[in-house]
Protein backbone atom coordinates (compact mmCIF):
# COMPACT_ATOMS: atom_id res chain seq x y z
CA UNK A 1 0.00 0.00 0.00
CA UNK A 2 1.16 3.25 -0.82
CA UNK A 3 -0.62 5.79 1.55
CA UNK A 4 0.84 7.57 4.30
CA UNK A 5 -0.05 5.90 7.28
CA UNK A 6 -1.72 7.70 10.09
CA UNK A 7 -0.79 5.57 13.04
CA UNK A 8 1.25 3.01 12.94
CA UNK A 9 1.86 0.48 15.87
CA UNK A 10 4.67 -2.27 16.17
CA UNK A 11 4.78 -5.14 18.85
CA UNK A 12 3.10 -3.20 21.52
CA UNK A 13 3.09 -4.73 24.99
CA UNK A 14 1.72 -3.37 27.79
CA UNK A 15 1.39 -4.71 31.40
CA UNK A 16 -0.53 -3.67 34.09
CA UNK A 17 1.05 -5.29 37.33
CA UNK A 18 0.91 -9.20 36.63
CA UNK A 19 -1.59 -8.58 34.36
CA UNK A 20 -0.74 -8.50 30.30
CA UNK A 21 -2.85 -6.09 28.67
CA UNK A 22 -1.57 -6.09 25.27
CA UNK A 23 0.77 -8.64 24.06
CA UNK A 24 3.12 -7.87 20.61
CA UNK A 25 -0.02 -6.24 19.00
CA UNK A 26 0.99 -4.53 15.73
CA UNK A 27 -1.19 -2.25 13.28
CA UNK A 28 -1.24 0.11 10.93
CA UNK A 29 -4.00 3.15 10.17
CA UNK A 30 -3.79 4.39 6.82
CA UNK A 31 -4.08 8.46 6.11
CA UNK A 32 -7.70 8.97 5.45
CA UNK A 33 -9.35 5.79 6.08
CA UNK A 34 -12.00 4.96 9.42
CA UNK A 35 -10.52 1.72 11.24
CA UNK A 36 -12.33 0.04 13.46
CA UNK A 37 -10.64 -1.92 16.63
CA UNK A 38 -13.63 -4.81 17.65
CA UNK A 39 -13.21 -7.30 20.67
CA UNK A 40 -14.45 -8.69 23.73
CA UNK A 41 -14.04 -6.88 26.93
CA UNK A 42 -10.57 -6.81 28.37
CA UNK A 43 -8.95 -7.29 24.92
CA UNK A 44 -6.71 -4.35 25.23
CA UNK A 45 -8.62 -2.39 22.48
CA UNK A 46 -8.32 0.61 25.20
CA UNK A 47 -5.13 0.66 26.49
CA UNK A 48 -4.14 -0.02 22.52
CA UNK A 49 -5.25 3.37 21.18
CA UNK A 50 -4.10 4.99 24.97
CA UNK A 51 -0.72 4.13 23.98
CA UNK A 52 -1.50 5.68 20.42
CA UNK A 53 -2.53 9.25 22.68
CA UNK A 54 0.30 9.03 24.53
CA UNK A 55 -1.43 8.79 27.41
CA UNK A 56 0.07 5.26 28.35
CA UNK A 57 3.65 4.37 28.16
CA UNK A 58 4.38 1.24 26.35
CA UNK A 59 6.27 -1.46 27.75
CA UNK A 60 7.54 -2.20 24.66
CA UNK A 61 7.74 -1.47 20.85
CA UNK A 62 7.14 1.43 19.23
CA UNK A 63 4.26 3.78 17.96
CA UNK A 64 4.20 6.65 15.55
CA UNK A 65 1.12 9.19 14.68
CA UNK A 66 1.82 10.54 11.26
CA UNK A 67 5.84 9.63 12.16
CA UNK A 68 6.03 11.06 15.72
CA UNK A 69 6.43 9.42 18.68
CA UNK A 70 3.78 10.15 20.91
CA UNK A 71 6.48 9.56 23.99
CA UNK A 72 9.03 11.48 22.64
CA UNK A 73 7.51 14.59 20.77
CA UNK A 74 4.25 14.81 22.81
CA UNK A 75 3.57 17.98 22.12
CA UNK A 76 3.76 17.82 18.35
CA UNK A 77 1.78 14.36 18.61
CA UNK A 78 -1.08 15.52 20.54
CA UNK A 79 -1.70 18.71 17.81
CA UNK A 80 -2.59 16.10 15.58
CA UNK A 81 -4.48 13.22 17.52
CA UNK A 82 -8.02 14.19 18.54
CA UNK A 83 -9.43 11.98 21.59
CA UNK A 84 -12.53 11.15 22.66
CA UNK A 85 -11.44 9.03 25.91
CA UNK A 86 -14.33 6.90 27.39
CA UNK A 87 -16.05 7.92 30.62
CA UNK A 88 -13.93 11.08 30.74
CA UNK A 89 -15.91 13.83 32.32
CA UNK A 90 -15.86 17.78 32.34
CA UNK A 91 -15.57 20.22 35.71
CA UNK A 92 -19.43 20.27 36.30
CA UNK A 93 -19.74 23.92 36.07
CA UNK A 94 -18.22 24.60 33.36
CA UNK A 95 -20.41 25.51 29.81
CA UNK A 96 -20.28 24.15 26.92
CA UNK A 97 -19.01 27.09 24.81
CA UNK A 98 -16.27 27.97 27.93
CA UNK A 99 -14.63 23.80 27.47
CA UNK A 100 -14.56 24.39 23.93
CA UNK A 101 -13.46 27.83 23.82
CA UNK A 102 -10.73 26.70 26.29
CA UNK A 103 -9.96 23.31 24.31
CA UNK A 104 -9.09 25.53 21.43
CA UNK A 105 -6.97 27.74 22.69
CA UNK A 106 -4.59 24.78 23.24
CA UNK A 107 -4.21 24.08 19.58
CA UNK A 108 -1.75 25.73 17.08
CA UNK A 109 -4.66 25.98 14.72
CA UNK A 110 -7.57 25.14 15.85
CA UNK A 111 -11.30 24.64 14.20
CA UNK A 112 -13.51 27.73 14.39
CA UNK A 113 -15.11 27.11 17.69
CA UNK A 114 -18.58 28.64 16.43
CA UNK A 115 -19.01 26.05 13.19
CA UNK A 116 -17.97 22.97 15.50
CA UNK A 117 -20.98 24.07 18.16
CA UNK A 118 -23.51 24.41 15.33
CA UNK A 119 -22.42 20.86 13.65
CA UNK A 120 -22.64 19.20 17.04
CA UNK A 121 -25.75 20.92 18.02
CA UNK A 122 -24.91 22.38 20.80
CA UNK A 123 -26.04 26.06 20.18
CA UNK A 124 -29.25 26.20 22.46
CA UNK A 125 -27.10 24.51 25.12
CA UNK A 126 -23.98 26.56 24.44
CA UNK A 127 -24.42 28.36 27.88
CA UNK A 128 -25.44 25.34 29.71
CA UNK A 129 -23.30 23.56 32.53
CA UNK A 130 -21.75 20.62 32.00
CA UNK A 131 -23.57 19.31 35.11
CA UNK A 132 -26.79 19.76 33.64
CA UNK A 133 -26.18 18.64 30.10
CA UNK A 134 -28.09 14.75 29.20
CA UNK A 135 -25.84 12.09 28.46
CA UNK A 136 -26.27 12.44 24.62
CA UNK A 137 -25.33 16.37 24.98
CA UNK A 138 -22.17 15.05 27.12
CA UNK A 139 -21.21 12.57 24.15
CA UNK A 140 -21.24 15.41 21.31
CA UNK A 141 -19.72 18.15 23.55
CA UNK A 142 -16.59 15.62 24.14
CA UNK A 143 -16.81 14.49 20.28
CA UNK A 144 -16.22 18.88 19.86
CA UNK A 145 -13.46 18.69 21.96
CA UNK A 146 -12.05 16.14 20.00
CA UNK A 147 -12.12 17.54 16.91
CA UNK A 148 -11.69 21.23 18.15
CA UNK A 149 -7.95 21.02 17.41
CA UNK A 150 -8.71 20.04 13.79
CA UNK A 151 -6.67 17.26 14.34
CA UNK A 152 -5.76 14.50 11.59
CA UNK A 153 -6.23 11.94 13.47
CA UNK A 154 -9.56 11.18 15.94
CA UNK A 155 -9.94 8.25 18.04
CA UNK A 156 -13.06 7.61 19.59
CA UNK A 157 -13.44 5.38 22.17
CA UNK A 158 -16.69 4.06 22.20
CA UNK A 159 -18.24 6.86 20.41
CA UNK A 160 -21.93 5.65 20.63
CA UNK A 161 -22.20 3.71 23.68
CA UNK A 162 -25.21 4.54 25.71
CA UNK A 163 -26.31 6.72 22.62
CA UNK A 164 -30.41 6.35 21.39
CA UNK A 165 -30.29 5.39 17.61
CA UNK A 166 -31.01 8.29 16.37
CA UNK A 167 -28.49 9.71 18.36
CA UNK A 168 -26.16 6.89 17.11
CA UNK A 169 -26.96 7.37 13.17
CA UNK A 170 -26.21 11.38 14.15
CA UNK A 171 -22.60 10.34 15.26
CA UNK A 172 -21.74 7.68 11.89
CA UNK A 173 -23.02 10.84 9.90
CA UNK A 174 -20.19 13.32 11.40
CA UNK A 175 -17.69 10.03 11.00
CA UNK A 176 -18.51 9.55 7.43
CA UNK A 177 -18.48 13.53 6.99
CA UNK A 178 -14.84 13.51 8.51
CA UNK A 179 -13.60 10.84 6.59
CA UNK A 180 -14.48 12.93 3.75
CA UNK A 181 -12.75 15.40 5.22
CA UNK A 182 -9.85 13.86 4.91
CA UNK A 183 -9.57 13.20 8.99
CA UNK A 184 -8.53 9.77 9.66
CA UNK A 185 -10.76 8.20 11.95
CA UNK A 186 -9.88 5.40 14.84
CA UNK A 187 -13.05 3.78 16.30
CA UNK A 188 -12.91 1.61 19.30
CA UNK A 189 -16.20 -0.15 19.46
CA UNK A 190 -18.11 -2.93 20.66
CA UNK A 191 -20.96 -2.99 17.94
CA UNK A 192 -20.46 -5.01 15.05
CA UNK A 193 -23.11 -3.63 13.18
CA UNK A 194 -21.27 -0.11 13.71
CA UNK A 195 -18.02 -0.86 12.47
CA UNK A 196 -19.36 -3.17 9.36
CA UNK A 197 -21.42 0.17 8.23
CA UNK A 198 -19.07 2.67 8.74
CA UNK A 199 -15.24 0.85 8.75
CA UNK A 200 -12.81 0.93 5.72
CA UNK A 201 -11.01 -1.49 7.70
CA UNK A 202 -11.53 -3.56 10.97
CA UNK A 203 -8.92 -5.07 13.34
CA UNK A 204 -10.31 -7.34 15.54
CA UNK A 205 -8.24 -8.08 19.10
CA UNK A 206 -8.51 -10.83 21.06
CA UNK A 207 -6.11 -11.22 24.35
CA UNK A 208 -3.60 -8.07 23.28
CA UNK A 209 -3.28 -9.30 20.18
CA UNK A 210 -4.59 -8.87 16.49
CA UNK A 211 -6.83 -11.98 16.12
CA UNK A 212 -7.84 -11.21 12.52
CA UNK A 213 -7.43 -7.71 10.02
CA UNK A 214 -8.95 -6.42 7.05
CA UNK A 215 -12.40 -4.85 5.25
CA UNK A 216 -15.01 -6.21 7.10
CA UNK A 217 -16.37 -8.45 4.38
CA UNK A 218 -12.92 -9.80 3.92
CA UNK A 219 -13.23 -10.96 7.85
CA UNK A 220 -16.96 -12.30 7.02
CA UNK A 221 -15.81 -14.15 4.03
CA UNK A 222 -12.77 -15.70 6.14
CA UNK A 223 -15.11 -16.85 8.87
CA UNK A 224 -17.59 -18.05 6.98
CA UNK A 225 -15.84 -19.94 4.58
CA UNK A 226 -16.53 -23.04 6.35
CA UNK A 227 -19.85 -22.37 7.23
CA UNK A 228 -23.10 -22.99 5.37
CA UNK A 229 -25.12 -19.61 5.48
CA UNK A 230 -22.33 -17.78 4.53
CA UNK A 231 -24.83 -15.21 2.70
CA UNK A 232 -26.08 -13.71 5.53
CA UNK A 233 -23.24 -14.31 7.80
CA UNK A 234 -22.32 -10.46 9.61
CA UNK A 235 -19.40 -8.89 11.05
CA UNK A 236 -21.00 -9.69 13.98
CA UNK A 237 -21.14 -14.07 13.17
CA UNK A 238 -17.07 -13.55 12.16
CA UNK A 239 -16.60 -11.72 15.21
CA UNK A 240 -18.00 -14.48 17.03
CA UNK A 241 -16.54 -17.12 14.83
CA UNK A 242 -13.09 -15.74 14.95
CA UNK A 243 -12.83 -14.59 19.12
CA UNK A 244 -14.39 -18.05 20.47
CA UNK A 245 -14.37 -20.48 17.53
CA UNK A 246 -18.06 -20.80 17.52
CA UNK A 247 -20.66 -20.83 14.63
CA UNK B 1 -21.08 18.05 2.12
CA UNK B 2 -20.53 19.88 5.50
CA UNK B 3 -17.47 20.53 6.67
CA UNK B 4 -17.09 19.47 9.94
CA UNK B 5 -14.07 20.93 11.00
CA UNK B 6 -12.13 21.21 7.81
CA UNK B 7 -12.85 25.38 6.80
CA UNK B 8 -12.28 27.69 8.24
CA UNK B 9 -9.31 27.06 10.62
CA UNK B 10 -8.31 29.78 12.86
CA UNK B 11 -4.54 30.30 13.63
CA UNK B 12 -4.27 30.84 17.11
CA UNK B 13 -3.70 34.25 17.55
CA UNK B 14 -0.75 36.16 18.06
CA UNK B 15 -0.90 38.46 21.66
CA UNK B 16 -4.27 36.41 22.25
CA UNK B 17 -4.31 34.80 25.57
CA UNK B 18 -2.33 31.80 26.07
CA UNK B 19 -3.85 28.13 26.84
CA UNK B 20 -2.31 29.00 30.42
CA UNK B 21 -4.06 32.19 30.89
CA UNK B 22 -7.14 30.67 29.17
CA UNK B 23 -6.94 27.90 31.72
CA UNK B 24 -6.21 30.65 35.14
CA UNK B 25 -9.35 32.75 33.83
CA UNK B 26 -11.54 29.03 33.30
CA UNK B 27 -10.45 27.92 36.86
CA UNK B 28 -10.95 31.54 38.38
CA UNK B 29 -14.57 31.15 36.95
CA UNK B 30 -15.12 28.27 38.28
CA UNK B 31 -14.02 29.14 41.75
CA UNK B 32 -16.10 31.57 42.13
CA UNK B 33 -19.28 29.88 40.82
CA UNK B 34 -18.94 27.84 44.07
CA UNK B 35 -20.50 29.84 46.29
CA UNK B 36 -19.90 27.70 49.56
CA UNK B 37 -16.33 27.57 49.75
CA UNK B 38 -15.72 31.43 48.90
CA UNK B 39 -18.47 32.29 52.09
CA UNK B 40 -16.40 29.91 54.11
CA UNK B 41 -13.12 30.79 53.33
CA UNK B 42 -13.20 34.77 52.87
CA UNK B 43 -17.26 35.27 54.35
CA UNK B 44 -16.39 33.57 57.49
CA UNK B 45 -13.37 35.39 58.59
CA UNK B 46 -15.29 38.76 57.81
CA UNK B 47 -17.36 37.83 60.29
CA UNK B 48 -15.18 36.40 63.17
CA UNK B 49 -13.46 39.51 62.47
CA UNK B 50 -16.41 41.79 62.57
CA UNK B 51 -17.50 40.16 66.09
CA UNK B 52 -13.88 40.17 67.34
CA UNK B 53 -14.03 44.32 66.17
CA UNK B 54 -17.45 44.73 68.19
CA UNK B 55 -16.15 42.98 71.76
CA UNK B 56 -12.62 44.69 71.58
CA UNK B 57 -11.39 46.91 73.50
CA UNK B 58 -7.96 48.62 72.98
CA UNK B 59 -4.96 46.67 73.47
CA UNK B 60 -4.67 44.42 76.08
CA UNK B 61 -1.69 42.72 77.94
CA UNK B 62 -2.81 39.29 78.33
CA UNK B 63 -3.17 39.24 74.68
CA UNK B 64 0.76 40.17 74.15
CA UNK B 65 -0.61 43.95 73.77
CA UNK B 66 -2.67 43.57 70.60
CA UNK B 67 -6.21 44.36 70.83
CA UNK B 68 -8.97 41.51 70.64
CA UNK B 69 -9.24 42.26 67.15
CA UNK B 70 -5.89 42.73 66.02
CA UNK B 71 -4.48 40.11 67.66
CA UNK B 72 -6.90 37.72 65.59
CA UNK B 73 -6.11 39.40 62.08
CA UNK B 74 -3.26 36.61 61.84
CA UNK B 75 -5.45 33.70 62.69
CA UNK B 76 -7.87 34.92 60.31
CA UNK B 77 -5.34 35.10 57.84
CA UNK B 78 -4.55 31.29 58.81
CA UNK B 79 -7.32 30.58 58.20
CA UNK B 80 -8.66 31.79 55.19
CA UNK B 81 -5.54 30.04 53.60
CA UNK B 82 -6.16 26.54 55.37
CA UNK B 83 -9.54 26.89 53.94
CA UNK B 84 -8.68 27.59 49.85
CA UNK B 85 -5.09 25.25 50.63
CA UNK B 86 -7.08 22.20 52.33
CA UNK B 87 -11.11 22.32 51.89
CA UNK B 88 -10.78 23.89 48.25
CA UNK B 89 -7.39 22.71 46.68
CA UNK B 90 -7.76 19.24 47.28
CA UNK B 91 -10.91 18.31 46.98
CA UNK B 92 -11.17 20.35 43.16
CA UNK B 93 -8.26 18.26 42.02
CA UNK B 94 -8.98 14.89 43.84
CA UNK B 95 -12.16 15.11 42.22
CA UNK B 96 -10.57 16.14 38.71
CA UNK B 97 -8.72 12.82 38.65
CA UNK B 98 -11.63 11.20 39.35
CA UNK B 99 -13.88 12.28 36.86
CA UNK B 100 -10.79 12.07 34.18
CA UNK B 101 -10.46 15.52 33.66
CA UNK B 102 -6.61 15.13 33.99
CA UNK B 103 -6.58 12.64 31.91
CA UNK B 104 -8.40 14.47 29.18
CA UNK B 105 -5.92 17.09 29.60
CA UNK B 106 -3.12 14.84 29.31
CA UNK B 107 -4.52 13.97 26.00
CA UNK B 108 -4.22 17.06 24.82
CA UNK B 109 -1.20 19.59 23.57
CA UNK B 110 -1.41 21.13 27.21
CA UNK B 111 -1.15 18.55 29.62
CA UNK B 112 -2.87 18.22 33.04
CA UNK B 113 0.52 19.98 35.02
CA UNK B 114 -1.02 23.10 33.82
CA UNK B 115 -4.49 22.46 35.17
CA UNK B 116 -2.22 22.15 38.35
CA UNK B 117 -0.27 25.11 37.81
CA UNK B 118 -3.38 27.07 37.34
CA UNK B 119 -5.21 25.71 40.46
CA UNK B 120 -2.14 26.62 42.68
CA UNK B 121 -2.32 30.18 40.56
CA UNK B 122 -6.01 30.82 41.18
CA UNK B 123 -5.88 29.53 44.92
CA UNK B 124 -2.83 31.63 45.81
CA UNK B 125 -4.56 34.83 44.27
CA UNK B 126 -7.51 34.21 45.79
CA UNK B 127 -5.23 33.45 49.25
CA UNK B 128 -3.98 37.26 48.92
CA UNK B 129 -6.59 39.03 47.77
CA UNK B 130 -8.80 37.90 51.30
CA UNK B 131 -5.57 38.34 53.34
CA UNK B 132 -5.70 42.13 52.01
CA UNK B 133 -9.28 41.78 52.47
CA UNK B 134 -8.94 41.46 56.01
CA UNK B 135 -6.35 43.75 56.95
CA UNK B 136 -8.24 46.66 54.76
CA UNK B 137 -11.62 45.67 57.03
CA UNK B 138 -9.66 45.23 60.29
CA UNK B 139 -7.89 48.97 59.70
CA UNK B 140 -10.92 50.82 57.85
CA UNK B 141 -13.51 48.92 60.58
CA UNK B 142 -11.77 48.32 63.93
CA UNK B 143 -8.57 50.31 63.68
CA UNK B 144 -6.04 47.45 63.64
CA UNK B 145 -2.63 49.08 62.37
CA UNK B 146 -1.44 47.57 59.13
CA UNK B 147 1.78 45.87 59.60
CA UNK B 148 4.22 47.94 60.45
CA UNK B 149 7.37 45.26 58.67
CA UNK B 150 5.25 44.91 55.21
CA UNK B 151 8.35 43.21 53.68
CA UNK B 152 8.45 40.80 57.00
CA UNK B 153 4.79 40.34 56.48
CA UNK B 154 4.69 39.66 52.41
CA UNK B 155 7.24 36.87 53.09
CA UNK B 156 5.58 35.46 55.62
CA UNK B 157 2.45 35.08 54.00
CA UNK B 158 4.19 33.64 50.63
CA UNK B 159 5.55 31.42 53.13
CA UNK B 160 2.61 30.47 54.69
CA UNK B 161 0.64 30.00 51.25
CA UNK B 162 3.73 27.78 50.17
CA UNK B 163 3.08 25.34 52.85
CA UNK B 164 -0.42 25.30 53.26
CA UNK B 165 -0.69 25.15 49.04
CA UNK B 166 1.84 22.02 49.04
CA UNK B 167 0.01 20.16 52.15
CA UNK B 168 -3.23 20.75 50.29
CA UNK B 169 -1.33 18.91 47.14
CA UNK B 170 0.01 16.06 49.46
CA UNK B 171 -4.08 15.60 50.61
CA UNK B 172 -4.66 15.44 46.54
CA UNK B 173 -2.45 13.20 45.97
CA UNK B 174 -2.65 10.98 48.62
CA UNK B 175 -6.76 10.85 48.52
CA UNK B 176 -8.87 8.45 45.96
CA UNK B 177 -11.38 10.95 45.71
CA UNK B 178 -12.72 14.05 46.22
CA UNK B 179 -14.89 12.92 49.12
CA UNK B 180 -11.94 11.45 50.92
CA UNK B 181 -10.11 14.30 50.14
CA UNK B 182 -12.94 16.77 51.76
CA UNK B 183 -12.48 14.42 54.88
CA UNK B 184 -8.65 14.56 55.13
CA UNK B 185 -8.28 17.90 54.13
CA UNK B 186 -10.71 18.92 57.64
CA UNK B 187 -9.26 16.77 60.12
CA UNK B 188 -5.47 18.40 58.98
CA UNK B 189 -7.79 21.71 59.25
CA UNK B 190 -9.20 22.04 62.85
CA UNK B 191 -5.91 20.73 64.63
CA UNK B 192 -3.82 23.22 62.43
CA UNK B 193 -6.66 26.46 63.15
CA UNK B 194 -6.46 25.07 66.63
CA UNK B 195 -2.79 25.64 67.06
CA UNK B 196 -3.02 28.46 65.02
CA UNK B 197 -5.17 30.04 67.79
CA UNK B 198 -8.59 30.17 66.64
CA UNK B 199 -10.09 29.13 69.70
CA UNK B 200 -7.56 30.17 72.34
CA UNK B 201 -5.20 32.81 71.31
CA UNK B 202 -1.47 31.89 71.45
CA UNK B 203 -0.52 34.27 74.37
CA UNK B 204 -3.13 32.09 76.45
CA UNK B 205 -1.99 29.08 75.46
CA UNK B 206 -0.06 26.98 78.61
CA UNK B 207 4.05 26.66 77.34
CA UNK B 208 3.83 22.88 76.37
CA UNK B 209 0.59 23.74 73.89
CA UNK B 210 2.41 26.57 72.83
CA UNK B 211 5.91 24.78 71.78
CA UNK B 212 3.70 22.70 69.73
CA UNK B 213 2.23 25.48 67.84
CA UNK B 214 5.37 26.99 67.27
CA UNK B 215 6.41 24.16 65.09
CA UNK B 216 3.21 24.08 63.18
CA UNK B 217 2.59 25.65 60.10
CA UNK B 218 0.15 27.94 60.92
CA UNK B 219 1.32 28.42 64.24
CA UNK B 220 5.10 29.42 62.83
CA UNK B 221 2.96 31.79 60.80
CA UNK B 222 1.32 33.61 63.26
CA UNK B 223 3.44 34.38 65.21
CA UNK B 224 5.58 35.42 62.83
CA UNK B 225 2.98 37.29 61.48
CA UNK B 226 2.43 38.99 64.84
CA UNK B 227 5.98 39.78 64.84
CA UNK B 228 5.51 42.02 61.40
CA UNK B 229 2.08 43.34 62.73
CA UNK B 230 4.54 45.57 65.45
CA UNK B 231 7.41 46.53 63.20
CA UNK B 232 10.08 43.34 64.31
CA UNK B 233 11.16 41.02 61.59
CA UNK B 234 9.60 37.55 62.06
CA UNK B 235 12.20 35.09 63.54
CA UNK B 236 14.08 33.24 61.48
CA UNK B 237 13.03 29.77 62.93
CA UNK B 238 10.02 30.58 62.13
CA UNK B 239 10.26 31.75 58.47
CA UNK B 240 12.68 28.21 58.24
CA UNK B 241 10.27 26.24 59.53
CA UNK B 242 7.21 27.50 56.84
CA UNK B 243 10.07 26.89 54.26
CA UNK B 244 10.73 23.65 55.37
CA UNK B 245 6.85 22.84 55.31
CA UNK B 246 6.82 23.95 51.74
CA UNK B 247 10.22 21.80 51.02
CA UNK B 248 8.67 18.85 52.34
CA UNK B 249 5.40 18.89 51.36
CA UNK B 250 6.20 19.81 47.97
CA UNK B 251 8.62 17.20 47.34
CA UNK B 252 6.16 14.25 49.00
CA UNK B 253 3.34 15.53 46.52
CA UNK B 254 5.52 15.65 43.40
CA UNK B 255 6.57 11.70 44.38
CA UNK B 256 3.20 10.93 45.05
CA UNK B 257 0.22 12.75 42.74
CA UNK B 258 -0.79 10.73 40.11
CA UNK B 259 -2.92 11.77 37.08
CA UNK B 260 -5.57 9.19 36.90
Amino acid sequence: MTTAAALEITNLRKRYGQKVAVDDLSLRVNEGEIFGILGPNGAGKTTTVECAEGLRRPDGGTVRVFGVDPFADRAAARQMVGAQLQESQLQDKITVAEAIELYASFYERHADTEVLIARLGLDEKRNARFRKLSGGQKQRLSIALALVGNPRLVVFDELTTGLDPAARRESWKLVEELRADGVTVLLVTHYADEAERLCDRVALIQAGRVAACGRPEELIAASSASQIRASHATLDDAIVALTTGEA
Amino acid sequence: MTAVIAEPVRPRQQGGRSAFGNLVRTEAKLLVREVVPLLWGIGFPMVLLAIMGVFSHGADKSLGGFSLVGSYVPVLIGFTMATFALQGLPIVLAGYRERGILRRLNATPVGAGRLLGAQLTVNSTIMLLATAGILVVGYAAFGVALPKQPVGFLLTVLLTAAAMLTLGLVVASLASTGRVAGAVGTMLFLPLVFFAGLWIPRSLMPAGLLRISDYTPLGASVAALQHTMTGQWPSASGLAILAGYAVVFGAVSWRFFRWE
